[in-house]
């Protein structure tokens, strides 16, 4: 057995006097007197999702502009993040533990790498997507093939480069909330302390989901403002 | 590369037997076409689908290598130059206009300015004035192509490919997606435009009507993209080479060309002009001078009032005993074809012509027109001739 990365199973709870407490129930008074220990985890957790994705992202773009210049990459690149995607994140913790070792490394490494399908095949798609007669007139007015793919075939994919994120991002909180698996941290190694105490893993889990709509709401901001055209009344 | 400024003089551009084979196809999609096209002239490339025109045209900017032979632009073959910036001296509508969604009208249209580096200041002037040239209205500019109708797109798609004053445009069924209606006002528009830009010019379309009234010449191509024949639209419409363009053209061709001419430049029948008053002997030595057997009542200012009776020239001096009436009246500036479809709808065998003043010029009759129409074109008219005024 792998030894879990946690001290203690119980909260300490002072003033276990509460009868609420005392039956693990929930109890809004205890939680509004214990917020602040949620603090660390929850930005632990944004950590934790911020992370990966952007640096998914980054892998992402760039494996997707290779496969764009040759197509053959396509397949084998889908293929390969394919694998990582199947791959169940907690087999992958212990997988990567003899590698990396307990921590947010083994948490980066196997978070980042399940966003790359998913974020992969959304710039793909959006690339594709771009009408041909678009292209052709790009260059047919002297646009150089970079000078398209940068000015109009990456602007014009932006709506469903963001979809991917998105799908990314609120995949990406859900998992990291098992990195505690990994010996990182965040708002699963919370729920994991006590989770028989229902006001903590309320609160934990709550705060994750909300973590979740707070990154897409941020997202589909960021989206609307990056793409007036999409807007503009018709 | 110089001032982009000097380059708005248009080339010529001349094709030396140029040939396309696509890879995998035995038969070449253009076959040595050889064609020169003057200095800021139309030239139409027309033909039925799949004989080459696209491809043709598309060798022109180097959007598709050539096989065999050569294109020289301004007496320099394409073949030397860089294809994105020979590109950036051609202007190029494609026929599904193909505007970048995600850039405002403005920025659609500064595409090349920008490529060219023009400042800010010089790009923003211009795109003004083509807004304005294309007729649409300056907060235009602000909007997406996604907000414009299809006219409008495509006029932006003319605009943009106007942008850096390109010596030669190649256009590729422009008004092929625009309905008939605004597609008529948008060839009018265009030609008044090349009136006064006088740019080279290469036009793809498979409308034989919309060739005769774009082109100062056209290029009829056949499968296989071999040029059966290439001729001013009058020419080709009296003489043409073959059977195949023959067929093309239609049989209603002479009815074509009288689309191509106006009233004033065919020789009109000679009328005798008779004021009120005018003494008898007078009327009757002027009537045999003249080539219409009845004399016409005109008024003090010499505009045709009717065709006089017998009786009015019976007494001393001319009276108004009118025949009939002077209908139908013509202008000297009608196209023939409509001047044609008055004579037709009238009773009466021959039409009274008028100038600006409405002062009688002549008489255009059935024979006037069959005379015509039998007649070698003399200088060739072109739609852009009619037009131009
Ligand atoms: N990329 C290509 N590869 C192979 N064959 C092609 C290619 N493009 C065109 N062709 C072939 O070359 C011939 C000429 O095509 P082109 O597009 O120039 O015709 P077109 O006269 O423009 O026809 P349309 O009026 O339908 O637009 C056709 O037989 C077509 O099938
Ligand atoms: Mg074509």
């Amino acid at each position: 057995m792998i030894g879990l990365p946690i001290g203690q199973l119980q909260i300490e709870k002072p003033g276990g006097s509460d009868q609420c407490v005392a039956s693990n129930g929930f109890c809004p008074e205890w939680i509004v007197d214990n917020i602040d220990r949620y603090w660390t985890p929850l930005l632990e957790h944004v950590y934790l999702t911020i992370a990966p994705v952007v640096i998914g992202f980054a892998i992402s773009m760039v494996l997707a502009i290779l496969a764009h210049r040759r197509r053959w990459l396509t397949g084998p690149i889908i293929a390969t993040t394919g694998i990582f995607f199947a791959i169940p994140s907690v087999a992958a913790f212990f997988l990567l533990q003899p590698i990396t070792g307990l921590g947010y490394t083994t948490a980066m490494v196997a978070l980042v790498s399940y966003t790359l399908l998913i974020i992969f095949r959304n710039i793909t798609t959006g690339l594709r997507n771009v009408p041909a007669e678009t292209r052709d007139a790009a260059l047919g007015q002297g646009l150089t093939e970079r000078q398209v793919l940068f000015r109009v075939e990456l602007p014009m994919a932006i709506p469903e480069i963001m979809a991917g994120l998105r799908i990314a991002t609120s995949t990406t909180v859900g998992l990291a909330a098992l990195a505690v698996f990994a010996g990182a941290g965040g708002l699963g190694r919370e729920i994991l302390i006590d989770e028989r105490f229902k006001s903590n893993v309320v609160v934990a889990g709550g705060l994750a989901v909300l973590l979740a709509a707070a990154f897409d709401l941020l997202i589909l901001a960021a989206q609307r403002a990056i793409t007036p055209w999409q807007r503009a009344g018709r | 590369m110089g001032d982009p400024s000097d380059r708005s003089t248009a080339e010529p551009l001349e094709f030396r037997e140029a040939t396309k084979r696509y890879p995998g196809s035995a038969k070449p999609a253009v076959d040595a076409l050889s064609l020169k096209v003057p200095a800021g002239e139309i030239c139409v490339l027309v033909g039925p689908s799949g004989c080459g025109k696209t491809t043709a045209m598309r060798m022109v900017n180097r959007m598709i290598d050539i096989t065999d032979g050569d294109i020289l632009l301004g007496g320099r073959s394409v073949r030397d130059r860089k294809p994105a910036e020979l590109r950036r001296e051609i202007g190029y509508v494609i026929q599904h206009i193909g505007l970048f969604p995600h850039r405002t009208i403005g920025e659609n249209i500064a595409t090349v300015p920008g490529l060219l580096g023009w400042d800010k200041k010089r790009t923003n002037a211009r795109v003004e004035e083509l807004i304005e040239l294309i007729g649409l209205p300056p907060e235009t500019r602000s909007r997406y192509p996604g907000q414009l109708s299809g006219g409008q797109r495509q006029r932006v798609g003319v605009a943009r490919a106007l942008a850096s004053d390109p010596p030669v445009m190649l256009m590729d069924e422009p008004f092929g997606a625009i309905d008939p209606i605004n597609r008529e006002r948008l060839q009018n528009e265009f030609l008044r435009l090349q009136a006064e830009l006088r740019k080279t010019i290469v036009f793809v379309t498979h409308d034989i009507d919309e060739a005769i009234k774009m082109g100062d010449r056209i290029a009829i191509l056949q499968e296989g993209g071999k040029l059966a024949q290439y001729a001013p639209p009058a020419e080709l419409l009296m003489y043409p080479a073959s059977r195949f363009v023959e067929d093309f053209v239609g049989s209603d061709r002479a009815l074509k060309r009288l689309a191509l001419q106006r009233v004033r430049d065919i020789d009109l029948w000679k009328a005798a002009a008779i004021r009120v008053g005018t003494p008898v002997a007078d009327a009757r030595a002027a009537l045999d001078e003249a080539d219409v057997p009845y004399p016409m009542l005109v008024d003090e200012r010499g505009r045709p009032k009717g065709w006089l009776s017998d009786r009015a020239l019976t007494g001393e001096r001319v009276t108004d005993e009118l025949r009939s009436p002077a209908q139908p009246i013509v202008e000297l500036d009608d196209v023939l074809r409509d001047a044609l479809a008055d004579l037709l709808s009238s009773e009466t065998r021959y039409g009274a012509v008028v100038g600006h003043d409405g002062a009688l010029a002549g008489v255009l009759s059935l024979e006037v027109i069959q005379h015509f129409l039998h007649a070698a074109p003399a200088a060739s008219p072109t739609g852009a001739d009619l037009l131009r005024e």
